[in-house]
């Protein structure tokens, strides 16, 4: 066995080449429990085609989804004090980041990326949930503010998707100035007149959706995503009650009047160009991207762009 | 009722003894003096070293002491002609969460705070100080108040965090918190927050967004509460001290980090042993604060605010 797999395998591989075997052809569904083929997933950005469930997704997917022709530049992050606290639990904090790197393939869970939308130049912040469950410490909130700056110097829209537990508790209070730290960051986007947008995907809660993430001028969310403040657990204990399945659902959040739309994510790039678009180019003169013209790459099961209008508008809340 | 913390014990018989001394001394000609005297030097100089080297843990016990003065004992001793406002205008009176106006040493101010209440009923009324949306909303209210006005406000701090009910979180418990932090951040007037007890994660800073924040000496400010902390890392709530360790809660730890501005030193043993003297030494450290602000203008009072948050955590490195 062992002289099977620590030899002949590696032999095999480096004759073959490793890239044309992945690793796992077949995903399972988490929602229906139904087997998805690799390709066929990330073909539908992620979206089980059985049940319209959508994954969490890295970063960097996110990024190829939404800007013109998968097209940006990274925004390197400054350094920040790596383990200010010394901060060890069960394990080191600076072995579980080590982990999360290794894990995520990002040195943080966020990335920050330029580029244009629509023909539109747009900064976005995206959330690595595989890196700590996307939580806010000193790297998250400094790339905020990155982002913002960013935004303010290049004219452009700012768009934050989040997906994040929370603050890092590893940082302890170094985390949770970052939501004051975060919310001046988008502030600033605010005061140059600029759009800032929040896609608030699954997970959003805690720190995280208690600043920047409840502040844009837009609020998105996509289909199914918890969103909240206090974990759903928590809020059992404390109330001695069982909550009802679509608690903190997306769904729900917009019935209780809490974002403006829910958007599944195959019409987030078109929902964006548009948004930007109206909140940008005012006049009829002005060029205004057309939306038809984009989103053709990325559109798999997406009704087609003229019964678009009607999904987004927000609903009038029933209770 | 006086209430000891487990720590407190030998210092609690000592001062048992000197009590019943004192009642045998009515009757008697005895020199009790001296000896109650001896026993009260000793006292204190057990509570001295027991002060002095209090752990992360047994400061949390501290500052959630039952004894311990509360938002609305600072506003008593504090806070003349003390107006209280109320309500959200929008869905409800939030009483964890008191405000209003008042004269401060002669200025008139706007004062919010957490509070917890000190008996049974008081407690439930004011929900131990965990406030829902709407309290969050009536902070915004009494701040964008203040700013027209260009009166300070002064917010004094202590929850165990926001209220995580069902209800909060479908009025929007995230967005009220983000926003009260942005009022906090937005106002063109002082603010100072003292964290008086518990500063208790999101809950705490949506008050103490400010241009300076006091903490007193035994009080502890947190991402999460020791025991949270140590269900999710350790998934063991007992690793409660453990966790209080290793999250750096105490005033001295966050001064070093710069997370806050100052230490309001407490009399020996604690707030709880001398309400009076912390008030004063409360009083005593937000009127050198709002003495330093009173001379800039708003712009600059919003600037440096914002200035200083920015730059926390940027310290020491390349």
């Amino acid at each position: 066995m062992s002289w099977l797999t620590n030899f002949v395998r590696p032999k095999i591989q480096a004759l073959v080449g490793k890239k044309d075997v992945p690793e796992n052809l077949w995903h399972r569904c988490p929602a229906c429990d139904q087997m998805l083929f690799h390709r066929e997933l990330s073909d539908n950005l992620h979206v089980c085609h059985h049940c319209s469930c959508h994954m969490r997704i890295s970063a960097v997917t996110r990024l190829d989804m939404l800007f013109d022709d998968g097209k940006y530049e990274r925004a390197k992050l400054p350094a920040v004090a790596a383990d200010p606290l010394k901060f060890r639990d069960t394990k080191r904090y600076t072995e579980r980041l080590r982990d999360a790197e290794t894990r995520a393939s990002e040195p943080e869970a966020i990335v920050i990326a330029s580029g244009e939308m629509g023909g539109v130049p747009t900064v976005v912040a995206a959330f690595d949930f595989s890196f700590m469950g996307g939580s806010m410490g000193q790297a998250v909130g400094e790339g905020l503010v990155v982002a913002a700056r960013l935004a303010c110097d290049q004219g452009a829209a700012l768009i934050a998707i989040p997906a994040s537990g929370g603050a890092r508790m590893q940082e302890g209070m170094l985390s949770l100035i970052q939501m004051p730290r975060t919310v001046i960051a988008v502030e600033q986007v605010r005061e140059a007149g600029l759009p800032y947008i929040v896609i608030l995907t699954d997970p959003t809660t805690g720190g995280v959706s208690a600043s920047f993430a409840m502040l844009g001028d837009i609020q998105i969310a996509e289909p199914g995503a918890m969103i909240g403040f206090a974990g759903r657990r928590v809020i059992e204990d404390t109330i001695r009650e069982e909550l009802p399945d679509d608690f903190q659902q997306a769904e729900r959040m917009l019935d209780h009047g809490l974002i403006d739309m829910v958007v599944p994510r195959g019409e987030l790039r078109d929902t964006l160009i548009r948004v930007i678009s109206l909140l940008r180019q005012k006049t009829p003169g002005e060029l205004v991207p057309k939306i038809a013209e984009t989103g053709t790459t990325l559109a798999i099961e997406v009704p087609p762009v003229d019964a678009l209008p009607g999904d987004g508008a927000p609903v009038a809340s029933s209770d | 009722m006086r209430h000891f913390l487990d720590f407190e014990k030998s210092v609690a018989e000592l001062e048992g003894k000197i009590e019943e001394l004192r009642h045998l001394s009515d009757g008697e000609e005895l020199n009790i003096a001296d000896e109650v005297g001896k026993l009260q030097t000793q006292a204190e100089k057990m509570l001295r070293q027991t002060y002095d080297k209090l752990t992360p843990w047994q400061r949390v016990q501290v500052a959630r002491h039952p004894n311990r003065p509360h938002a609305s004992d600072y506003i008593d001793a504090l806070i003349t002609d003390f107006t209280p406002l109320a309500g959200d205008r929008a869905y409800a009176e939030d009483r964890a969460i008191i405000g209003g106006l008042g004269r401060f040493r002669g200025w008139s101010v706007a004062v919010i705070g957490h509070e917890k209440g000190n008996d049974t009923d008081s407690r439930i009324d004011h929900n131990f100080g965990m406030a829902r949306p709407e309290g969050y909303r009536k902070a915004q209210r009494l701040m964008a108040m203040a700013d027209r006005f260009g009166l300070p406000v002064i917010t004094l701090v202590d929850t165990p965090g926001a209220y995580p009910g069902a209800g909060a979180e479908e009025r929007g418990q995230a967005e009220a918190i983000a926003e009260s932090i942005r009022s906090c951040l937005g106002l063109r007037v002082p603010l100072v927050s003292v964290v008086i007890g518990e500063g208790g994660s999101g809950g705490a800073i949506a008050l103490a967004a400010a241009n300076t924040v006091l903490m007193l000496e035994h009080s502890v400010y947190s991402v999460i509460s020791p025991e949270g902390c140590a269900s999710i890392l350790w998934r063991d709530g007992e690793k409660a001290r453990d966790a209080a360790e290793a999250l750096r809660i105490t005033s001295h730890d966050l001064l070093e980090f710069a997370v806050i501005d100052g230490i309001i030193d407490e009399p020996l043993g604690g707030a709880h042993r001398d309400s009076e003297a912390t008030a004063k030494s409360v009083g005593d450290a937000v009127a050198t604060a709002l003495d330093g602000l009173r001379g800039l203008d708003g712009d600059t009072l919003r600037t440096r605010r914002r200035e200083k948050f920015l730059e926390m955590g940027r310290n020491g490195l390349a």
